[in-house]
């Protein structure tokens, strides 16, 4: 992959990790699981990229840590959205959904008709 | 989920700092939960333990990277809390002062003073010592001079020849320079359209301003030509003088002025960062500078003064040497051998800072003393004042401590509070500075060099910033401290101050005013100390009588082909000049000179008694003054002989006036009058011996002086001295019609009291002793002010004891002696400790006191007397307040 590209998936994982918190406060490995299983196992978040994100994420204070105990009784750090947090996720939301949109529209278009040619 | 925690603040205390276990912590949580999930899958758990830390890669740089994360975070965080914090804090002191209004107005009132006189006294030792002269490389510029001896500036100058010859033989100067050390102020007459101006203008060698490096703002410097016998004349403007006469008109540059009736070429406008009068004659100025022309003053004597710039790398010891190799080979001038060797041991060359300002570096740091002294009076008293808050928080201290604030936090928020006092009180300071430093630099009559150039500069703010926080320092640790340091549950107890702690308290506080009055008691001693010395001063024997006595600038016209016309062309002026004034009702007697005392002065060589021959060195210069008849008698100095009449004729058996000190040196035990002195030319004889005048400085002794005829030598100027009752505002018009009636060219000259030449010698005693008078005096109110503070507090606490005595029938008056004599133990002690104290300081002011002993009794003794005053008035308040403590009310309360 090339530099260009990881930036892309690194702002965007910023975003699916923000949205994973959501419902709630949430452990890294939790995190993962949400991301394969909301994206039907199409997008697989390595461990080497995830934390540096989630750290800086906490660094920002989108979002804050506690630690607390998982289901299984292990010492876990939880994540949760601060109210920053929150207003970052919506903004980002609605500019991806912009994007997304913007996108799908350019690439379902049909021939355009010759009056529409720039002049 | 429900099982994370909801305080993540102590959480994050608990474990937050070690980011390292964070990071390895939830990694390791990460293996173990992917290990459980490849298990639950059917892996087997080694196979599943190496699969999850496949997938996690390099762990050692996921590592680094949270710690270095987490690291950045904790910081900002910190830094966070800190200012959070610090807000919290002086948002809760600006509370607190808005309760305590007046606590907190008082405290910054205090601080405001002084912070500002340390400020404002600080602007002028930066000024005046700190920084260097205001030339560029001004470590270069040298004073040459004589070691310094009685005579002062007129000993301090050379002739043409020993100039030049000098400038020619030493070898460690860039160039030697110099200028005329005998002008006085109104010595130049401009002439705008008919209107005679006065105006003060200054001959300099004609490289003057290029040694001291200063460049003209417009136009040019003078040329070596400029300075030629013959040459046309030209003039360079000072700034303010361009400003103020010629309206900062560009156009003046390369035009003709009428100067003493030349026209004479304006080459250019000096910087205004140039101030001569600032730097070599403290309290003058100088409109106008003109070249010297070193030809014709060959034969004037000693006229200018030497200031030289070395060469780069060239040391004052280098400079010295070669002025002691070369002074041997100087002559007075150069056509009569015999003076070759005058100047032997005559010329050492000082740093120009030093001849500048060098005098008064004793002086200002003793100021500086005083300001610090009321600094640090000023903390005893914030500190005393915050202990008595202390003591009335102790209670919502304790209450802090209990819920868990720690002792440095508390701390911490009491040294906010105090550096908001501070800082509050030094911006008020400051402003205070400024306007007190403004007015100083405007003050120009004031005999202090560079006194134009002081400002609140950025080194001046820092300063007031440093005071600050050191002040702050000072006055709120020892109350923070002991304030934080009481029991909790003894103050939190319920039962008004704990007697233990309130005594210790107390004890503390009695130090402090003693303390407090003892800085105040040295402050006191030296105010007085300088004020005896300035009324010694002031009472000192002049030898002439200012009061009553007036003089003025004249103008007058002796210009002649010979010697002889010239004179007499220039008695008939001042005859008929003396004749009209002393006919103006009122005026009692009516003199001409060319220099007065306490101003510039002049020498003409040596005398010596006919056939009598001295020791080199034995026999000095007299200074020189060239009179009128009547001199005597209208500035005052008695005269045993004659006078000078108008029939000692040019031509005639040319006639002298000695002062007594020179008298009594040539005829110990006979009368000189009527004896001769030979100039090696001619011989002079003796018809009165006159007082010693006091001529350099008030405090110092009279050297010789000779008085010449007007009739016989020719004056270098004219100056009128009348005496008179009339008040000088309306004797001076009618002196000038007089004066414009017989010589339409007199300028508008004023009338000045001869007195104002003495106080304006005596200036900078003044200006220090009222100075330093004004620290004791703000010391002695400070001091009074925490002697009222302590003993009411005191009262204020034994209120329930009083009250008791005076139920078992303690009468008023006793209640009343109990609390005075209080005060008075806490006074005596702070005068005892300051007494002591003074008596050691009072030797490192001694070379400015006049005629006083740094260990003068009756000063010590009014000291004294003056604080027990100003202590039994603050503690009597106080008393009157016990006396009338009604014991039912104190008895009920509590």
């Amino acid at each position: 992959m090339d530099r260009a590209k990881l930036d892309l998936v690194r702002g965007t994982l910023d975003v699916l990790i923000l949205k994973a918190l959501v419902w709630g406060p949430l452990h890294g490995y939790a995190i993962t699981g949400f991301i394969r299983a909301e994206s039907d196992e199409a997008l697989l978040v390595e461990e080497g990229t995830l934390y540096p994100a989630l750290w800086r994420l906490e660094s920002k204070k989108l979002v804050e840590a506690e630690w607390g105990l998982s289901e299984n009784n292990r010492k876990a750090k939880f994540y949760r959205l601060t109210p920053a947090g929150r207003r970052h996720l919506q903004r980002e939301t609605a500019t991806w959904e912009a994007y997304a949109a913007a996108v799908a529209k350019v690439l379902g278009a049909t021939q355009p008709s010759p009056r529409r040619k720039p002049a | 989920m429900s099982s994370a925690p909801r305080r993540p603040r102590a959480v994050r205390r608990l474990f937050g700092p070690d980011h390292a276990a964070d990071v390895r912590d939830e990694l390791e949580f990460h293996l173990a939960a992917k290990v459980d999930d490849l298990v639950a899958r059917g892996w087997t758990p080694d196979e599943a333990r190496r699969e999850a830390e496949r997938q996690l890669g390099d762990r050692r740089s996921l590592q680094r990277i949270g710690e270095h994360i987490g690291g950045t975070m904790n910081r900002r965080q910190r830094l966070g809390d800190y200012w959070r914090e610090c807000l919290q804090d002086l948002h809760f002191a600006g509370r607190a002062f808005a309760r305590e209004r007046g606590f907190a107005l008082v405290a910054v009132l205090v601080l405001a003073l002084a912070i500002g006189a340390n400020v404002a006294t600080f602007s002028v030792i930066n000024t005046l010592i700190l920084r260097p002269l205001p030339f560029p490389d001004a470590g270069q510029l040298a004073w040459i001079a004589p070691p310094p001896s009685g005579c002062g500036l007129s000993c301090a100058t050379y002739s043409s020849d020993a100039y030049e010859e000098f400038r020619d033989q030493s070898r460690v100067y860039q160039g030697v320079t110099g200028y005329f050390a005998f002008s006085g102020p109104d010595n130049v007459r401009l002439d705008r359209g008919g209107d005679m101006v006065p105006a003060t203008g200054l001959d300099v060698i004609s490289n003057f301003f290029e040694v001291l490096g200063v460049t003209p703002a417009m136009g040019r410097a003078f040329t070596a030509d400029d300075a030629r016998t013959g040459a046309r004349p030209v003039a360079l403007l000072s700034h303010a003088y361009w400003v103020r006469q010629f309206a900062a008109d560009r156009s003046i540059v390369g035009t003709d002025v009428m100067l003493n009736g030349h026209p004479t070429t304006v080459i250019g406008v000096l910087p205004a960062s140039f101030d001569f009068g600032s730097v070599f004659l403290p309290g003058a100025r100088v409109d106008l500078f003109t070249p010297l022309d070193l030809d014709a003053a060959r034969d004037w004597g000693n006229i200018v003064t030497l200031v030289g710039r070395l060469r780069p790398g060239a040391t004052l010891d280098q400079a010295r040497d070669d002025a002691s190799r070369i002074a041997p080979n100087l002559y007075f001038n150069v056509k009569y051998p015999q003076t070759r060797g005058q100047y032997r041991n005559g010329l050492v060359p000082v740093p120009l800072e030093t001849h500048v300002s060098g005098e008064w570096h004793r002086p200002l740091v003793v100021l500086w003393s005083a300001v610090g002294l009321i600094l640090l009076i000023a903390c005893v008293n914030l500190s005393n004042l915050l202990l008595v808050r202390g003591a009335a928080r102790s209670k919502e201290v304790a209450m802090r401590q209990a819920l868990g604030a720690t002792r440095a936090r508390l701390v911490r928020q009491a040294l906010t509070e105090s550096l908001a006092l501070s800082l509050t009180g030094a911006a008020f300071g400051l402003a205070a500075a400024f306007g007190l430093v403004r007015w100083l630099a405007h003050h120009g009559d004031l005999d202090l060099p560079l006194l134009n150039g002081v400002t609140i500069d950025t080194a001046a703010v820092l300063w007031t910033v440093l005071v600050a926080m050191v002040a702050a320092a000072l006055f709120g640790l020892v109350p923070a401290l002991k304030m934080t340091g009481d029991n909790v549950q003894e103050a939190l107890k319920d039962s008004g101050p704990a007697a233990g702690r309130g005594q210790r308290h107390e004890r503390l506080r009695l130090g402090l005013v003693i303390a407090e009055i003892a800085l105040a008691s040295v402050l006191l001693v030296g105010a007085g100390l300088l004020l005896r010395s300035f009324i010694n001063v002031l009472d000192v024997n002049l030898g002439f009588t200012p009061e009553q006595a007036a003089t003025m600038a004249v103008d007058y016209d002796d210009a002649a082909p010979s010697a002889e016309a010239g004179a007499r062309k220039r008695v008939a002026a001042f005859e008929r000049i003396l004749d009209r004034v002393d006919a103006i009702p009122g005026i009692d007697s009516a003199g001409i000179t060319d220099y007065l005392p306490f101003g510039a002065n002049r020498s003409w060589g040596t005398l010596v008694p006919k056939g009598k021959v001295y020791r080199p060195g034995e026999v000095s210069p007299p200074l020189v003054y060239v009179v009128t008849p009547g001199f005597f008698r209208a500035t005052g100095i008695g005269l045993k002989g004659r006078d000078f009449t108008w029939d000692d004729r040019f031509g005639g058996q040319p006639v002298i006036v000695i002062n007594a000190s020179a008298a009594r040196f040539y005829w110990p035990d006979e009368n000189a009058v009527g004896k001769f002195l030979s100039n090696g030319r001619a011989d002079l004889q003796v018809i009165g011996v006159a007082d010693d005048v006091r001529e350099e400085r008030v405090e110092d002794g009279s050297g010789w002086q000779v008085y010449y005829p007007a009739t016989q030598e020719s004056p270098s100027g004219a100056r009128l001295v009348i005496r008179s009752r009339l008040p000088v505002d309306t004797l001076g018009s009618t002196v000038l019609h007089a004066l414009r009636e017989l010589n339409p060219t007199q300028p508008a000259v004023a009338l000045t009291p001869l007195h104002t030449l003495v106080s304006h010698a005596v200036s900078p005693r003044r200006f220090f002793m009222i100075l330093v008078a004004a620290m004791a005096g703000l010391g002695l109110f400070l001091a009074a002010l925490g002697i009222h503070g302590v003993i009411s507090y005191s009262v204020a606490r034994q209120s329930r004891d009083i009250g008791v005595r005076m139920a078992l029938g303690a009468s008023v008056g006793r209640v009343r002696r109990d609390v005075l004599m209080a005060t008075l133990r806490v006074t005596l002690w702070g005068i005892g400790v300051g007494i002591v104290v003074s008596l050691v300081v009072a030797r490192l002011i001694a070379s400015l006191l006049f005629d006083t002993s740094p260990w003068d009794v009756t000063t010590y003794i009014a000291m004294a007397a003056i604080f027990l005053a100003v202590a039994l008035v603050s503690g009597y308040l106080p008393a009157r307040k016990a006396s009338r403590v009604d014991p039912m009310i104190a008895l009920r309360s509590n």
